[in-house]
């Protein structure tokens, strides 16, 4: 079988949306991990509860909100364009927005998990060794952590990487501009074109088995603690 | 102990006046002691012991704390002054070794030393390798370590900081007696070789025994006793403390070998003994341990018997532990004469048969004496 001529624009989104949203997602996702995991706030809950809605909500709910808020008419689509931002919906900045807000509990309970399990300790040593806060947490906490880091960025590439419902509300089916793979393939199939619909849905299969056998072979090196 | 104490500790002290309260807890500590030498924190589980070495160290925030070591002041709430911790010129050994799992033992060892400024290092690399024997260990893991390894690094890693202060939590509490056994010499020579004050949380009074020249004996969270070792292991008053343990400290000399026997004469103001091996040479200072209740009292000299070692004393004090046994204190040496003290641990009954009274002269038999150090 020759391959046919699939159009590999959404593909390169969807890795680049990808890539895009696993980076903001270590960047905020990292501070409001920490905080979960050595609070004694009665905020922990709360928060903790919305980080993981996006587990359990449909994604079809969580964007047809995004679409209210961030349209012309919602409260945050009045804000963006105050700004000179314009409205996200149907942009990549849109996508970007969902995909981190649909994708935090993948990157923010392996990392709380893996700060909880360093537990007060080698903190404490670090701190009696003349540590500051920053200091100990790149040097001691961080380190002790990489294995949580790995899985979130695995993890939250993944389902940025296999989103659907939440794409498909805020407006992704713009070729080169919001479609992405997943997108993509349901057009495919829709118009009947399984050829197209194999090559990328093998594809992405194949990916999506990569990427777990490279976390857990990671993972399951011996483990320096 | 010949400690160098450089000028600026000389005089210097080290004073905790603190509280901190759980549930169903309350720590209140008021310490205020010469900032040199080891100070053993002394107590039953439970008693603070480690609570209070957290406070002290800022691990734990204590209430209405006054924490200070020489002119450096870590908390004073009269003045609102609290320094964090990594700011304290502190060393901290806790129980269980903490070794950072992901560097090797190099630069565990480094960790704190790096972040120490160059000006303010007194304890050199090449010394905390020495002391600690820690040299061929340098390049391994800390999994790789057995536990009295990892504790004796943990211990270099704190010293290098060159702490003006060494909190050490029962250091050798997670190690089986062997390893206990071959770890105490090394603490032993930090504490001759070094002039950093130790405070050492210990519920082991053999290594109280050992180690410490001050101790501190904490009870439900309150300070019953402080002051000088001896004094206070010979207090009648204190002696629940120290239950079957309780026992006497002699500072002592080798002053004759006996090869033939394998016997050292070990003296003191007001006798000598003789303890088995003769490992010390002439001259060397010794601290002898003798049990309370390896202690025998006559009231006329003894006849040939086993025991070696009789010494002639007089009674000090009586005091009856409520139970079946009186513990007496002992004046060693002949009359008047300030000697060395020792405990006997006797039962009522004997007290009665020997009709023992203050200020009694008799013949002490001691069954054991346990060098030290």
């Amino acid at each position: 079988m020759t391959m046919p001529d699939v159009d590999t624009a959404s593909v390169f989104l969807t890795l680049k949306l990808a890539s895009v949203t696993v980076l903001l997602l270590l960047l905020v996702g990292t501070p409001i991990a920490w905080w979960l995991a050595h609070t004694r706030s009665r905020l922990k809950g709360v928060i903790g509860a919305a980080v993981a809605l996006p587990i359990v909500l449909p994604p079809t709910v969580l964007g047809f909100y995004l679409l209210v808020l961030l349209g012309p008419h919602g409260g945050i689509g009045k804000l963006t364009q105050a700004a000179g931002l314009g409205v996200l919906p149907f942009t990549f900045a849109g996508l970007v927005v969902g995909s981190v807000l649909y994708s935090m509990p993948f990157v923010v309970q392996p990392l709380q998990n893996a700060f909880e399990a360093i537990g007060p300790r080698p903190l404490e040593v670090a701190a009696s060794l003349r540590a500051g806060s920053w200091d100990r947490f790149l040097s001691v906490a961080v380190p002790l952590a990489r294995p949580g880091f790995v899985t979130a960025a695995v993890l939250g590439f993944a389902h940025t990487v296999g989103e659907f419902g939440l794409v498909l509300m805020m407006g992704g089916n713009i070729p080169g501009k919001t479609r992405v793979l997943s997108v993509d393939i349901y057009n495919h199939v829709e118009a009947l074109e399984y050829v197209q619909a194999h090559w990328l849905a093998g594809g992405m299969l194949l990916f999506s088995f990569l990427v777990l056998l490279i976390l857990y072979s990671f993972n399951a090196k011996p483990r320096a603690f | 102990m010949p400690n160098r104490v450089p000028s600026e500790l000389a005089g210097a002290r080290f004073v905790a006046r603190l509280s901190v309260s759980h549930a169903d807890f309350t720590l209140q500590l008021a310490l205020d002691l010469p900032a040199r030498g080891v100070t053993a924190l002394f107590g039953p589980s439970g008693s603070g012991k480690t609570t209070a070495l957290r406070a002290i160290a800022g691990l734990h925030r204590p209430q209405q704390a006054l924490v200070s070591i020489g002119n450096e002041v870590w908390q004073d709430d009269a003045k609102g002054i609290l320094v964090p911790v990594h700011k304290r010129a502190l060393g901290y050994v806790f129980q269980e070794a903490s070794l950072f799992p992901h560097l090797d033992v190099r630069a565990n060892m480094a960790y704190g030393m790096q972040r120490v400024e160059q000006s303010q290092r007194r304890v050199s690399w090449e010394q905390a390798v020495e002391l600690l024997g820690v040299g061929p260990l340098l390049q391994r893991r800390a999994d790789q370590l057995s536990g009295g390894e990892r504790q004796r690094v943990a211990i270099a890693r704190a010293l290098l900081t060159s702490p003006s202060l060494l909190l050490m939590d029962e250091p050798l509490a997670a190690l089986d007696a062997a390893s206990k056994e071959a770890i105490l010499p090394y603490l032993e020579r930090v504490h001759d070789e070094l002039a950093i004050p130790v405070l050492y949380v210990s519920h082991s009074i053999d290594e109280v025994a050992r180690l410490a020249d001050q101790i501190v004996l904490l009870d439900k969270g309150v300070v019953t006793a402080s002051g000088p070792l001896r004094d206070v292991l010979t207090r009648l008053d204190l002696q629940a403390a120290f239950s079957d343990d309780m026992g006497t400290v002699l500072d002592a000399e080798v002053i004759e070998l006996d090869d033939a026997y394998g016997l050292s004469r070990v003296a003191f103001a007001g006798g000598s003994l003789l303890v088995g091996g003769v490992g010390r040479p002439i001259g060397s200072r010794v601290r002898a341990r003798v049990l309370a209740r390896d202690v025998s009292l006559a009231v006329a000299p003894p006849g040939v018997s086993s025991i070696l070692n009789v010494l002639e004393a007089s009674v000090a004090e009586i005091r009856d532990d409520g139970v079946d046994k009186v513990n007496v204190r002992l004046r060693l040496g002949a009359a008047e004469r300030e000697g060395e003290i020792l405990i006997a641990r006797i039962t009522r009954r004997s007290r009665d048969l020997l009709a023992l009274q203050q200020g009694q002269r008799v013949f002490v038999q001691v069954k054991s004496v346990a060098l030290i150090t």
